[in-house]
């Protein structure tokens, strides 16, 4: 009888956690299904005849405009960090002269995309999670659908299309001020002219490395931008939501821009 | 008020028609079966406890939430069987006052007005435009307003401008989700007159979703009272005071 009682019990939660893992399985499926959903809803409003114009070009005002000091700061430290942490090494090499070609290229190639897309994941990913969470909350979102608004295209579209186009645009500034802080880190210990620093970082640049450190860019903001609107979109009824949607799209899109980063690396060194 | 003789007559056609419609969430029923009309400029108020499925109610005749089944007939048109850009035109004939209001708090007075207005699909100079937002503004007694931003106002001024946002599109049925909820007694009542004040001026139809009696007895022309998802009564306002029945009584006692 004990025996019985204790295969059953086992059988029992066996089959608990076995439906528990199906369900799991189901709701994994599900969000993946919506996810989808939400990102061809957005493509597909983006190509319609209503484009909200007026607020797209708002979004890229707040995105691009309001980021330039953020980028300005965060590049040029960059620069300064980086060659003040090899100069030592490249001096101990006697290859203190090609400190501004490598600067250079580990920042366009890799560095200004990567560090200025983690900084707008937190500082746009999050204004849109919340933005959103917060619209969804007091059901301003409800009250444009109920206008005849669709907010795919007012919301979504303009601020996925915006953060896509202007953290390109950010990440070839942040490079640009990134060799700017490296010239003024080669300055501290050393004197090299702004002409003669430029010219060598700019020589060691080739075509392959600026292309597709650009277009891996244009993925950065639309994952940025995307993930920053569904979380927001798809927040919940209450004022914890909020912050939930703005923590997680943070977290998500940083993860999503080592993800794309990684993938297109790889692409660069097939092709290359 | 509309005397019962004219309900009578535009009771041949209603422009809302609600037949067995159900709405569950989940294992919750929240409407079952639920059968109800709304009349050509009647004020219609939907009474019942929290959780009795009054706010589910509207928000599926506008199409916020899809019913599991029944039908909405809003002026003759199906909206349980609409595409999202059908419901884009239907909602152009209707208004929705939000409990909370939900103005669109990173926009100033002016552009809250403006933001349905542009999307009506009609035509209108910009100074057609700011002719039609003062005459609403001034309808519901907010004049010298429009640069202020909502959180600049105050609750009973954020629900007179959430209705101007409403009826700035000449809606021909409103619909009213708990619009005395939260609001001194004085400034309800306001809130009352300016309902009377819109059936009249704009001869809208309307449902009132409230628990309020004082602004229910002062808009209704006919009541409903919801009880469990289902009709629990229907009439007008002195069958309900005169009600012996107990959920009825206990209910107009209580608040």
């Amino acid at each position: 009888m004990a025996v019985k009682n204790f295969v059953r019990t086992r059988l029992v939660k066996l089959g608990d956690k076995t439906w528990s893992g199906f369900l799991g399985i189901k709701n994994a499926f599900s969000s993946v299904g919506d996810v989808s959903l939400f990102i061809i809803s957005t493509i597909r409003e983006t190509f319609s005849r209503h484009f909200e114009f007026r607020e797209f070009a708002y979004q890229c005002y707040k995105i691009g405009y309001k980021s330039l000091l953020l980028i300005t700061i965060t590049g040029a430290i960059m620069g300064l960090v980086l060659t003040i942490q090899s100069r030592p090494i490249m001096i101990d090499f006697g290859a203190v002269s090609l400190l501004p070609g490598m600067v250079s290229v580990s920042l366009i190639r890799e560095m200004g995309p990567v560090i200025t897309a983690l900084i707008c994941a937190g500082k746009i990913g999050s204004g849109i999670g919340a933005e959103l969470g917060s619209m969804r909350v007091t059901e301003q979102i409800d009250a444009m659908e109920v206008s005849s608004t669709n907010p795919m295209r007012f919301l979504v579209v303009t601020r996925v299309l915006a953060a896509t186009l202007m953290i390109p645009l950010l990440v070839l500034y942040a490079d640009i001020f990134g060799i700017v802080g490296s010239w003024a880190g080669a300055n501290i210990k050393g004197d090299v002219s702004f002409s003669l620093f430029f010219s060598q970082a700019f020589s060691v640049i080739a075509f392959i490395d600026f292309i597709p450190a650009v277009i891996k860019t244009f993925f950065f903001g639309f994952v940025i931008g995307m993930v920053g609107c569904y979380k927001g979109y798809r927040a919940g009824r209450g004022t914890e939501s909020v912050g939930i949607a703005a923590n997680s799209a943070v977290v998500v899109a940083s993860l999503l821009v080592f993800v794309v980063d990684m993938i297109a690396v790889q692409i660069t060194d097939m092709i290359g | 008020m509309i005397d019962e003789k004219s309900i009578a007559d535009s009771q041949s056609n209603p422009v809302i028609e609600i037949k067995n419609l159900n709405k569950s969430f989940g294992e919750l029923k929240v409407l079952q079966d639920c059968n109800l009309n709304l009349n050509k400029e009647e004020n219609l108020v939907v009474l019942g406890k929290s959780g009795s499925g009054k706010s589910v109610l509207i928000k599926l005749i506008i199409g916020l939430l899809q019913a599991n089944a029944g039908s909405i007939n809003v002026l003759g048109e199906d909206v349980t069987k609409m595409k999202q850009d059908e419901l884009g035109e239907i909602r152009k004939k209707m208004g929705f006052l939000f409990q909370s209001g939900a103005l669109y708090d990173s926009m100033s007075v002016r552009q809250n007005l403006e933001f349905p207005l542009r999307r009506t699909g009609k035509k209108m100079s910009e100074k057609e435009m700011d002719d039609k937002i003062l005459e609403v503004l001034e309808n519901v007694g907010l004049a010298d307003i429009l640069d202020k931003m909502p959180s600049e106002l105050s609750g009973g001024m954020r629900k007179r401008l959430a209705l101007a946002r409403t009826i700035v599109v000449d809606p021909l049925i409103m619909l009213y989700d708990e619009p005395t909820t939260g609001l001194d007694p004085t400034t309800s009542d306001g809130i009352s007159s300016l309902i009377l004040k819109i059936q009249e001026k704009y001869k809208t139809s309307s449902i009132i979703i409230t628990h309020d009696i004082a602004c229910a007895r002062k808009v209704a022309n006919r009541l409903v009272m919801l009880q469990d998802g289902k009709v629990y009564k229907e009439g007008m306002l002195e069958d309900f005071e005169n009600s012996n029945d107990e959920i009825i009584q206990s209910f107009f006692n209580s608040i």
